[in-house]
């Protein structure tokens, strides 16, 4: 049997610390379809998975892809796939089924330019607000997204204990920057590595209900074969999983379906604040632009501009309460993108108005460099 | 057979003369006589008046979405190989926006029990062209008569490398029951094609509006000939219905069966 916790010193690309994470936080099952920049995931993982008694299929597309890590993780097995814009796009549908029936999956998209077809083998960060809205109806998901290989493989693991906390699809939204570039990475001991499994029935099975919440608006999970009958749908239903199309039903369950993600928003946005206390210039960034932000505002600091970072590693749900934190003190948000202007749409309403926004947007290709986002920040200074 | 239905679900939601409640029947008493663990039976369904049957069902069931019903079980299956799961939907969920897995399905061997209920028609959504409606018949997108040739499905299967193939009619409950029985008998894709009325849908617009018209044209029209050639049963407006056990092949491993074998070398434990 093969190691599944590499515990050690690495040098990875960050594709392959996204798979060496998904196995540490115990996935067992993987069903993917090439694509460019992710096919290194599926290939690593073809690898390892035989050596330590994982599924791996390559599926005929990115449809089946989706809808299998679905039925797998019904049966209790972490499950993941990973893709890039167009795939993220197929995969649509059977997100938002995922979200319906609160199934926990983790679905890596290494973002590079688009729309369409775009730029295979560039960068981009324009799947943000598809990673939100990308299905129909009205649902919340989990996005984080990572800024190094190391970020990748930590974040990896984070991704699958929301899915499992939260029973619900979690998103990470990396970069073909990410995917493939290489860095060092720490895996810690396996016993060292905090891992989440979901809430399990309490009850027998004749007093079981599939969606009956706990307190915390999630509901525990019986899985297929555990001999609790369970039914599911993706048609609005109700706490036995029978449809129930009614207007009282929806209200009742779209409004969990929210809730259960925005009533945890503490827990799950997670934030790195530098050069804070006293900035009037927070540059905000996320993913691939984070280390050329967090250089940008070094350099800055370096000629006495009060500049500092905000780097959102929870994409989704959106940290509104530290930007209406930060928007009482700061006069200024720099958000550098790789789109035209995406997180700077949250940003600039969660701010209220009590600061000014300014967008660096590039459609996506190339990263920034330090020195082009250090320069826009001498620029809003001399304001 | 009361354990396998969901009781306090009844009525169900199908139309006097539906087909799909017979086969559903069919199906549970064929898993009842095998012997099946009912708890380790699981149900999946695409979209349309035959998914709604994993609802009604007193089995693990799953209502997915269009299409996706056949790689949602192949997750299942292979996450979990010692449950018993079945894929039972409709002819356009499996055979239109579903083909692509069906055929895949099929050239893997993943060990699933497909039941495809056709009904010549989408009837969920009040009528529309199906891939499986015969040429010339009438639709609501083909309100002059439809210009294109149906799927014949048995064929379909039996070229993608189904090892089980089959095809009766939601009227011919016995032997359907029995085919149904056989298949689970064994492993590796299995098919099952039930042709089933739908008087609402296809029947009013076709000169059959009774609840039993269309269930009289089986009767008249079908003819049984196992071991027929796939090639051969092609359903035609005015010709004969061929119905059977057309394929049954020795079987050979399943997806499955490969993964762990390759498993064992890459271990290097053989």
């Amino acid at each position: 049997m093969g190691k599944t916790v590499l515990t050690g010193k690495h040098f990875w690309y960050g594709n392959i610390a996204i798979a060496e994470g998904a196995i540490a936080a115990g996935c067992r099952f993987f069903a993917g379809y090439p694509i460019t920049p992710a096919s290194e995931i599926a290939e690593h993982i073809s690898r390892r998975f035989p050596q330590i008694g994982g599924i791996f299929v390559q599926f005929e597309d990115e449809l089946a892809s989706m809808a299998a890590i679905l039925g797998a993780s019904w049966t209790g097995v972490k499950s993941m796939t990973s893709t890039s814009g167009p795939g993220f796009s197929l995969m649509q549908e059977n997100i938002g089924l995922g979200a319906m029936m609160e199934v926990p999956t983790v679905i890596v998209n290494a973002q590079r330019g688009g729309p369409s077809t775009g730029l295979p083998t560039l960068t981009g960060q324009g799947d943000v607000m598809q990673a939100k809205w990308g299905s129909h109806g009205q649902y919340e998901i989990i996005a984080l997204s990572p800024d190094s290989p190391q970020e990748a493989f930590d974040l990896t693991i984070r991704c699958f204990n929301f899915a499992e906390k939260y029973r619900v699809p979690v998103i990470l939204l990396a970069s073909e920057t990410i995917a493939h570039s290489a860095g060092k990475v720490v895996v810690p001991p396996e016993d060292e590595i905090e891992l989440v499994y979901r809430k399990k029935p309490k009850v027998p099975p004749e007093e079981y209900l599939p969606y009956k919440p706990d307190e915390d608006l999630v509901p525990p999970m019986a899985c297929a074969g555990e001999g609790y009958t369970i039914t599911t749908t993706g048609l609005t239903h109700n706490e036995k999983g029978y449809p129930d199309t009614t207007t009282e039903a929806q209200e009742k369950l779209v409004r969990r379906l929210n809730d259960k993600i925005r009533k945890h928003r503490k827990d799950i946005v997670d934030v790195k604040e530098e050069n804070m206390e006293d900035a009037e210039i927070a540059v905000v960034s996320y993913g691939q632009v984070s280390r050329p932000a967090k250089r940008a505002v070094k350099m800055a600091r370096e000629e006495g501009i009060k500049a500092g970072s905000i780097k959102l590693i929870t994409v989704w749900p959106f940290a509104e309460h530290i930007i209406h934190k930060w928007a009482k003190q700061v006069e200024y948000f720099i958000v550098p993108e790789l789109n035209y202007g995406q997180i700077y749409l949250e940003v600039k309403r969660e701010a209220e108005g009590n600061a000014q926004i300014i967008l660096i947007p590039r459609m996506g290709g190339t990263l920034f460099t330090p020195r082009e986002i250090y320069q826009e920040i001498k620029k809003v200074n001399k304001k | 057979m009361d354990k396998w239905l969901r009781s306090e679900r009844m009525p169900h939601m199908w139309c006097p003369g539906c087909g799909i409640g017979p086969t559903l029947y069919a199906w549970a008493r064929a898993l009842d006589r095998v012997g099946i663990n009912k708890d380790k039976v699981v149900y999946v369904s695409g979209i349309g008046c035959s998914g709604r049957g994993s609802g009604y069902l007193n089995v693990d069931g799953f209502h997915t979405t269009h299409g996706r019903a056949i790689p949602f079980a192949i997750g299942i299956k292979l996450a979990k190989p010692e449950l018993c799961v079945n894929v039972i939907s409709g002819d356009g969920d499996l055979f239109s926006i579903g083909g692509n897995h069906f055929i895949h399905a099929c050239r893997r061997n993943n060990d699933l029990l497909v039941i495809c209920i056709n009904n010549f028609i989408y009837g969920m959504t009040g009528g529309q062209l199906a891939p499986t409606t015969p040429r010339g018949q009438y639709a609501t997108t083909a309100p002059y008569g439809n210009i294109e040739h149906p799927f014949n499905t048995p064929h379909v299967a039996d070229a993608s490398g189904a090892i089980y193939v089959a095809r009766w009619t939601s009227i011919h409950v016995r032997r359907l029951e029995k085919s149904i029985a056989e298949a689970l008998g064994m492993k590796g894709f299995r098919y099952i094609e039930v042709l089933s009325p739908c008087p609402v849908n296809y029947g009013r617009r076709n000169k059959l509006p009774e609840p039993d018209d269309i269930a009289e044209w089986f009767k008249q029209s079908s003819v049984v000939r196992n071991g027929a050639h796939t090639s051969e049963v092609q359903i035609e407006k005015d010709k004969p219905l061929i119905l059977g056990n057309f394929v049954k092949r020795v079987e050979k491993p399943t997806y499955y069966e490969g993964l762990k074998k390759l498993e064992e070398r890459v271990r290097g434990e053989r």
